[in-house]
């Protein structure tokens, strides 16, 4: 997959024979009917797809805006998906030791989950900044049996738990899977972590042409790495009609106001100084305080297919509360930036992406509100 | 044959004094370290050593001078190391000719494997996980000598000399005529000993690190060390 000028492999060459490995092992995958199929089974019997596209009535009076329901997926994210089809190739590989990052713990969650189902050694690195206001996933993360790891320096949130990821992968290379969590990362990373979120817009777009006898006039989805937003658009990116709308958070703007740097094996947009340094982000929300983003969704934006917009910490906020009292869903924090750049939208049919629940967030909110 | 002793110095102020310190103690060469604020393949004393040169405000334009200072203190080849996002914002092709201006003989991008951007003429890195292919890729496009990471690993001092270095030299030679060096893992006069009886040369990093923070006396010692474990 080409993502123009972006993507690429910046990493240590300790590490290209296992991508080289990986690559072919993906392709492989790919081929066979057998591993789609086994794929589908786990999302239905194990996750709870399809999961379901509400209206959204009360939300938002006039539209029809209707919320692609990701919060339903066992775990209450889409970040299942993901970990779901890496675990299944990382098995395929004969890899026995699973390695992740998180930042609102939600994949971090998602990976303790698959590890536990398929009996395999887990350990996932968590800033510890992003411990303390993600206080909950880390517990789920402990009964599941996985070890978190706590990264202590620089930030002490997403950006150093990815780097701390890969050191572990160096040095634990041939045992080990890194089951990254965003469409992030070395080629084929981004390709992979894409095609198993591709799920949620191929739901979504039948779902809304069943409900409303066509497509919607919009989608959009919150983008920090981008895992849920390129899933989501992945559904419609060959419907010209359909506009495309990523959401920021307005501290971590990687698209909108970053530039072109190297991160985490990738070239992709990303919030750097005029020497490459990786700046710091800011959002309330663990899942989108990351400086970089998907290599692919800066390919997106500079080809115009999809506009990106931002959202602050009130903004989010706001539409937190919002959703809870008017259709007594309570979004995680990270959606909540796409709801509330959802209602403004020109068209009458939207579909955003809820991309998981809010119950890890309440702690952090409710201190705001 | 007399086997080369690279140095890895951090970019600071002090770079030029420690270099001559070194080189007093029998080094080589010296790899002076551009730091980056994500360093992938570095472990905890070359990340913590980057923090502190970014704080101390060690940018590349801050980099480039601390190099021709360096060059006008000693005679050895110079070579930065970094990754690839400083070159990226510099531009890539005016980074390389930058550094050589500034006297580097070469350089080292630790996350700019073999086969990407060969244009840019710069040491390669193998590691004990590089395929013969990759192995053949990387001596054929190196410049001087070719980098051998002795362990499946990130930079820093370990207890023993990695058992993986012994195989990757062996496949190492069958594959190219160019120097070979060792680095990562290696600190002590007895590890430098160990991997010369292998290969044309050692790297000392995160140790080297370690003792400069002691200042350029304590440096010298520690290399003179080293030096003569080689020379052994």
């Amino acid at each position: 997959m080409s993502y123009g000028d972006y993507g690429g492999r910046y990493v240590p060459e300790t590490l290209i024979p296992a991508l080289d490995e990986l690559a072919v092992g993906w392709t492989a995958a790919q081929a066979d009917p057998g591993f789609a199929a086994e794929l589908d089974r786990l999302g239905r019997e194990y996750g709870g797809r399809p999961t379901p596209l509400t209206l959204a009535e009360r939300f938002a009076p006039g539209k029809r805006l209707f919320l692609k329901r990701e919060d339903l997926l066992h775990t209450g994210a889409h970040k299942l998906n993901n970990a779901l089809g890496q675990v299944v190739l990382a098995q395929r590989l004969g890899k026995t030791r699973i390695i992740a990052e998180t930042g609102a713990g939600q994949h971090g969650v998602a990976t303790a989950t698959v590890c536990a189902r398929f009996g395999l050694e887990c350990v996932v690195y968590m800033g510890a900044e992003d411990m303390r206001r993600q206080r909950p996933n880390v517990e789920r993360m402990g009964l599941l049996g996985a070890e978190v790891r706590p990264v202590e320096f620089g930030t002490k949130t997403l950006k150093e738990a990815t780097s701390e990821a890969i050191r572990d992968w160096i040095t634990n290379v041939e045992t080990t899977h890194y089951l990254i969590g965003s469409c992030v990362g070395p080629e084929p990373y981004p390709e992979i972590v894409r095609e198993l979120q591709a799920v949620i817009g191929r739901e979504a777009r039948a779902q809304v042409l069943e409900a409303e006898g066509r497509l919607p006039d919009a989608a959009i989805a919150c983008v920090g790495g981008g895992s849920n937003a390129i899933g989501m658009f992945a559904g419609f990116l060959d419907d010209a009609a359909v506009r495309l709308y990523g959401v920021e958070a307005a501290g971590a703007a990687s698209l909108g106001s970053g530039r072109t740097g190297v991160l985490h094996g990738a070239r992709s947009s990303m919030l750097a100084d005029e020497d490459g340094q990786i700046a710091d982000a800011h959002s309330i929300s663990a899942g989108l305080d990351y400086p970089g983003v998907g290599p692919e969704h800066a390919y997106l934006r500079d080809t115009g297919r999809v506009e990106y917009r931002a959202a602050t910490d009130e903004d989010a906020l706001a539409a937190f509360r919002r959703l809870a009292e008017t259709e007594g869903i309570i979004p995680a924090l990270e959606p909540a930036h796409a709801l509330a750049r959802a209602a403004e939208l020109d068209g009458d049919v939207v579909v955003v992406c809820l991309s998981g629940r809010g119950d890890k967030d309440l702690d952090e909110a409710l201190a705001h509100l | 044959m007399t086997k080369a002793l690279v140095v890895y110095l951090m970019a600071g102020t002090e770079t030029p004094e420690l270099a001559a310190a070194a080189v007093a103690g029998g080094a080589d060469l010296v790899e002076i370290g551009f730091p980056f604020s994500d360093p992938l393949a570095d472990g905890p004393v070359i990340r913590r050593a980057a923090e502190r040169a970014l704080a101390a405000g060690m940018r590349t334009r801050a980099c480039l001078d601390c190099l021709a200072a360096t060059r006008a203190r000693v005679d050895v080849p110079l070579v930065p190391m970094t990754y690839s996002s400083l070159l990226e914002a510099y531009g890539w092709e005016r980074f390389a000719d930058d550094v050589r201006s500034a006297g580097a003989t070469s350089m080292i991008v630790a996350d700019l494997p073999a086969g990407d951007r060969p244009e840019l003429e710069r040491i390669q890195l193998v590691a004990p996980t590089s395929t013969d292919e990759r192995l053949a890729l990387a001596a054929g496009q190196t410049d001087g000598w070719l980098y051998l990471v002795t362990l499946t690993g990130t930079t820093g001092a370990r207890s023993e000399l990695s058992p993986a270095l012994a195989g990757l030299v062996e496949r190492a030679r069958k594959t190219t005529g160019v120097p070979l060096y060792a680095g990562f893992g290696i600190s002590t006069p007895d590890h430098a000993r160990a991997a010369a009886e292998l290969v044309d040369g050692v790297v000392v990093g995160s140790r080297a690190l370690e003792v400069a923070e002691e200042g350029p006396a304590a440096l010298e010692d520690y290399v003179r060390s080293l030096r003569e474990a080689l020379d052994r």
